[in-house]
């Protein structure tokens, strides 16, 4: 153990990876909505930099402008669109009986890959050299081409999917429409509040 | 650095991200913290790679797709959560207890 | 008069190329990405903004017809003062370790192209105008005509097997729209659907050769298979044993394009597209394909070592379809289906060529007939245009309303039936002395020159045939009474404009390869990079060349003694239809029955009673059978449920009121509680087996 003390990279690592369980931690308890998203951001900006420790430099910053880029502006959206309460809130999570139950699932669940991943692998040594984008590439368009066409094909699904979930049907004075929208779209027909 | 380690924090955050699953009660974060556990994900997978020292960087492309599909199931995931706001006037997973009748 | 044989016959065996000061064409040459790049981007401008243009569409392909036509003179010009070969590719893909690329070539043979189809493209486009005047898909119709023009500049700028197949496809799809403009008569989109597939068992050909040599070379690229063949069979073995199989599969897509014998059925039938259409595929686009792809790979067939065999299938497939097709054009009333009658016979005489080793005589009659084919076809278009009728017992008398189409379409008559002074006397000729050459030259299988002596004899017989249908059309048309209805007129002058414009080069053009005087094509087509051995006449060949002007002539003189104004009588016509022969050549041999009852009913007949009866008898015995099955299921159920079931209900009923007592419990609803339940259980299932091994 002393030995991996001993590497500096790995002191690096703890640098990274405290904080992000920390992060982590607190997105799920978070009472503020908002900050929750915000550790949430933390977490992942850590991972992008554990993938540049392990020298995946183009997955990093791939996290970066796809997580913390776009799918977090989802969420900030999905918050506001859904009127979440923006302040502390107590009602965020369930009760405290059932923490305890998820808490113990959870732990247990951490305990059983932990045993089973140092007793699969122990102190494997891995030596991280950096891949270069281009190798990414190379291999997408090449070995993986036909994964990544499937790829697009489920992106755009979801597209598809995601309009056609979301768009109002347009039945007039459904009574089960209503929200800011409605209003929105309403006043700009000129129909007035 | 050894592999173990990078599994062990895949499995914290793994584990966290379940936890949040389990206890949060809007949909929203039950949602984000689904994207927690990707991540964790993603880092087994990345490590993974390193550790076999994969010539085709399998493991990190795969890591690409969870992120394009988890990008996916974000922009899904939220528009099922809008429409059931839309019908119910709330985000609240536990209100959602149709499955009982 | 030996002697004379021996000189007149002195055909010279030369790389007559220039290969030695070729320059890479400068500035011209790099920016020939737009000759293909244009047309194709022109094309979804016409659809998306042509309507809103002031004249719908049509002034945008105009100016890219303009544009493409200024490029390939300069280019040719260019070619002319200093032999370019240029060549670009970019890789796009990698396909195992072939790369594919993008690119485009500059050299004698896609310069001669590009100007072809730049210069009678514009014509074309010009005279569509009119034409085209009030139909209701106008827009369309440019967009399609300019993607189709762009299709053919792709293939020709195709410096790679994979983009000459690309623009194959290209142009084959816009052919399609293209004779399939007026849709709404059945007849109509059943022509084009047959050009389609007749084009595609063509295809077939094509990609399998296509196949066979890059995968033998390892490269798509043309230039890296001829140099494959210039350095000969022991340099290239892999080639040189596919070669023969290669290059007869190449011919084989060839034959679809070009329509040769036995592929050929779709031409005639392609009349159904507007005139301008036919006058672009039938002269400088389309069918020209075919005949460009054996010149683009001649070294291949040239080449001992290769697939010299090969050239003995092309002669032969050529003089077929020359003499034969010919006989058909001289029975045919419809005026567009002579003239495309007229082509295929036209085609046969550049594929001969091709096949007896004339590259320089092959392509030439492709450039001047591209000319005066173009001219034939916009004058009977005009005429068309004027009658309101294809059929030329509609016509006749046209001279007199008519002087400027009279004219210059008795100007392509005359070029087609290679009259001198007029371009197709020249290029015929050409490939006349070269099938006479051939006839001693080269070996075919064990007859020696014999075959080629047969192909010689039909070639001569053939124009023979030509003279005599273009005389009869000419006479039909513009002379005697007028037949059809209504007042004839000339047609506007954005019309005959092009006609004058073409019957220039149709008259002068073959002067630019005079044996013995100036070899200006020679030199132009010959500037490749990997020079092609070509046998050309240094001196006119005497015999042949009175032999296809006796011929022409005694074609003409026939033809005005059977259909001329002076001895219109019922008498000389009913002479010349022979008995026997006539209803053959008016069925067009059967061809097209033979494939229709021979080979497509045959198959959908069988195939569609195949699923009738695997439909009547295989779906329906599963269904009723699946049908009696639940019948007797069911009795058997309800046997066993009133007896056996009712009695274990009652008592597990209780059971399960029990049971469930407890396990509603759990059934709350609620996802997340599910949820636990999952991730516990799985973690105790992994758990136990991880503590288990």
């Amino acid at each position: 153990m002393s030995d991996w003390f001993s590497q500096a990279e790995n002191w690096v690592f703890l640098v990274i990876a405290v904080p992000m369980v920390v992060a982590a931690w607190r997105s799920v308890t978070s009472r503020n909505v908002v900050h929750a998203v915000l550790f949430l951001v933390a977490a992942l900006a850590a991972s992008a930099a554990i993938f540049l420790l392990l020298g995946a430099e183009f997955i990093a910053w791939t996290v970066v402008l796809v997580y913390i880029g776009a799918v977090i502006v989802l969420f900030l959206f999905g918050i506001m669109i859904t009127r979440a309460p923006l302040g502390i809130e107590t009602q965020l999570s369930h009760s405290t009986q059932t923490k305890i139950g998820a808490a113990i699932v959870a732990g247990a669940l951490f305990a059983l890959i932990s045993v089973t991943a140092i007793r699969a692998f122990g102190d494997a040594e891995m030596v991280a050299a950096p891949t270069r984008a281009g190798e990414v590439g190379q291999s997408i368009f090449q070995r993986f081409v036909i994964p990544f066409e499937t790829v697009s094909v489920v992106l755009l699904a979801a597209l598809i999917g995601g309009i056609v979930l979301a768009r109002r049907d347009p039945v007039e004075g459904d009574p089960t429409l209503g929200g800011d929208v409605d209003r929105a779209r309403a006043a700009s027909e000129g129909g007035g509040p | 650095m050894i592999v173990t380690q990078f599994v062990i924090l895949g499995a914290a955050l793994f584990s966290l991200g379940v936890y949040g699953v389990l206890t949060r009660r809007n949909a929203v974060l039950v949602l984000l913290s689904v994207e927690l556990m990707l991540a964790a994900v993603n880092i087994n997978f990345v490590a993974f790679d390193v550790f076999v020292q994969d010539r085709i960087a399998g493991g990190q492309i795969f890591a690409l797709f969870v992120i394009a599909v988890a990008a996916a199931e974000v922009g899904i995931g939220l528009a099922i959560v809008l429409l059931i706001f839309r019908n119910r006037q709330s985000a609240n997973v536990d209100e959602l207890d149709l499955m009982k009748l | 008069m030996t002697h004379l044989l021996t000189t007149a016959n002195s055909l010279i065996l030369a790389a007559e190329s220039g290969a030695k000061e070729l320059s890479d064409g400068g500035t011209l040459a790099s920016w020939a990405w737009l000759i293909p790049v244009v047309p194709m981007v022109a094309a979804f401008a016409i659809v998306f903004f042509g309507k809103r243009m002031p004249y719908k569409g049509w002034d945008i392909a105009i100016a890219v017809m303009g544009f493409e036509a200024l490029y390939g003179t300069a280019l040719l010009l260019s070619h002319i003062s200093k032999p370019i070969a240029h060549d670009f590719q970019v890789e796009i893909a990698m396909l195992g370790s072939m790369p594919i690329e993008w690119g485009w070539s500059v050299d004698g043979l896609s310069i001669m192209m590009y100007f072809l189809i730049g210069v009678v493209g514009f014509l074309v486009f010009l005279f569509a105008k009119g034409y085209m005047e009030g139909d209701v898909r106008y827009t369309w119709f440019f967009a399609s005509f300019t993607l189709f023009a762009g299709g053919m500049l792709v293939l020709v700028s195709a410096p790679n097997l994979i983009q000459l197949i690309v623009g194959w496809e290209l142009v084959g799809v816009s052919s399609w729209l293209l004779i399939g403009h007026y849709w709404e008569e059945h007849e109509n989109s059943s022509a084009a659907i047959k050009a389609f597939l007749t084009n595609k068992v063509g295809d077939a050909g094509l990609f399998v050769g296509a196949i066979i040599i890059s995968m033998s070379v390892g490269s798509f690229r043309f230039s890296d298979i001829l140099h494959a063949v210039e350095s000969g069979a022991a340099e290239a073995p892999t080639l040189s044993r596919f070669a023969f199989w290669g290059g007869l599969a190449l011919f084989i897509g060839a034959m679809g394009k070009s329509a040769q014998f036995p592929l050929h059925v779709w031409l005639p039938d392609a009349m159904a597209g507007p005139t301008p259409v036919s006058s672009l595929m039938h002269a400088a686009t389309m069918v020209t394909a075919g005949v460009f792809l054996v010149g683009r790979m001649y070294p291949l067939y040239l080449t001992d070592g290769f697939a010299t065999e090969v050239r003995a299938v092309i002669v032969i497939i050529g003089g077929i379809t020359l003499f034969l097709t010919g006989l058909i054009a001289l029975v045919q009333d419809d005026i567009k289906r002579v003239l495309a009658y007229s082509t295929l016979s036209q085609l046969g005489y550049m594929t001969a060529a091709m096949g007896a080793g004339a590259y320089t005589a092959g392509l030439f009659h492709l450039f001047t007939h591209a000319f005066f084919k173009a001219l034939l076809f916009l004058g009977a278009g005009s005429v068309i245009h004027s009658v309101h009728s294809n059929n030329m017992s509609d016509m006749g008398g046209l001279r007199k309303p008519m002087p400027y189409t009279y004219w210059t379409f008795v100007v392509g008559s005359l070029a087609l039936a290679g009259i001198v002074p007029f371009a197709g006397f020249f290029s015929k000729d050409e490939i006349l002395a070269s099938l006479r050459y051939a006839s001693g030259e080269f070996g075919v299988a064990d007859g020696g020159g014999a075959v080629a002596t047969v192909i010689l004899a039909l070639a001569i017989g053939g124009a023979f045939i030509t003279a005599f249908y273009m005389a009869r059309t000419v006479f039909l048309t513009f002379h005697g009474e007028y037949k059809g209805h209504g007042h004839p007129h000339e047609s506007p002058r954005i019309m005959w404009v092009p006609l004058v414009a073409l019957a220039v080069p149709s008259a002068v053009i073959g002067f630019i390869n005079i044996p013995g005087v100036t070899e200006v094509f020679t030199k132009v087509v010959g500037g490749r990079e990997v020079p092609v051995l070509d046998h050309h006449a240094s001196s006119f060949d005497i015999p042949m060349l009175l032999a296809g002007l006796v011929a022409a002539g005694l074609g003409i003189y026939l033809g005005w003694r059977i259909w001329g104004p002076d001895a219109e009588t019922q008498e000389a016509r009913d002479s010349f239809r022979v008995d026997g022969l006539y209803p053959v050549l008016e069925n067009k041999y059967y061809i097209d029955d033979f494939y229709m009852d021979g080979i497509v009913r045959p198959i959908r007949g069988p195939v569609a009673r195949a699923m009738d009866w695997f439909n009547g008898y295989v779906i329906d015995f599963i269904v009723n059978g699946a049908g009696l099955l639940a019948k007797a299921l069911g009795k058997v159920v309800y046997w066993f449920d009133q007896r056996g079931v009712d009695g274990a209900i009652n008592a597990s009923g209780a059971v399960t009121g029990a049971g469930g007592g407890v396990l509603r419990l759990l059934q709350t609803g609620k996802v997340q509680q599910y949820a636990v339940l999952i991730f516990a259980a799985t973690v105790i299932l992994v758990g136990g087996l991880v503590i288990w091994f």
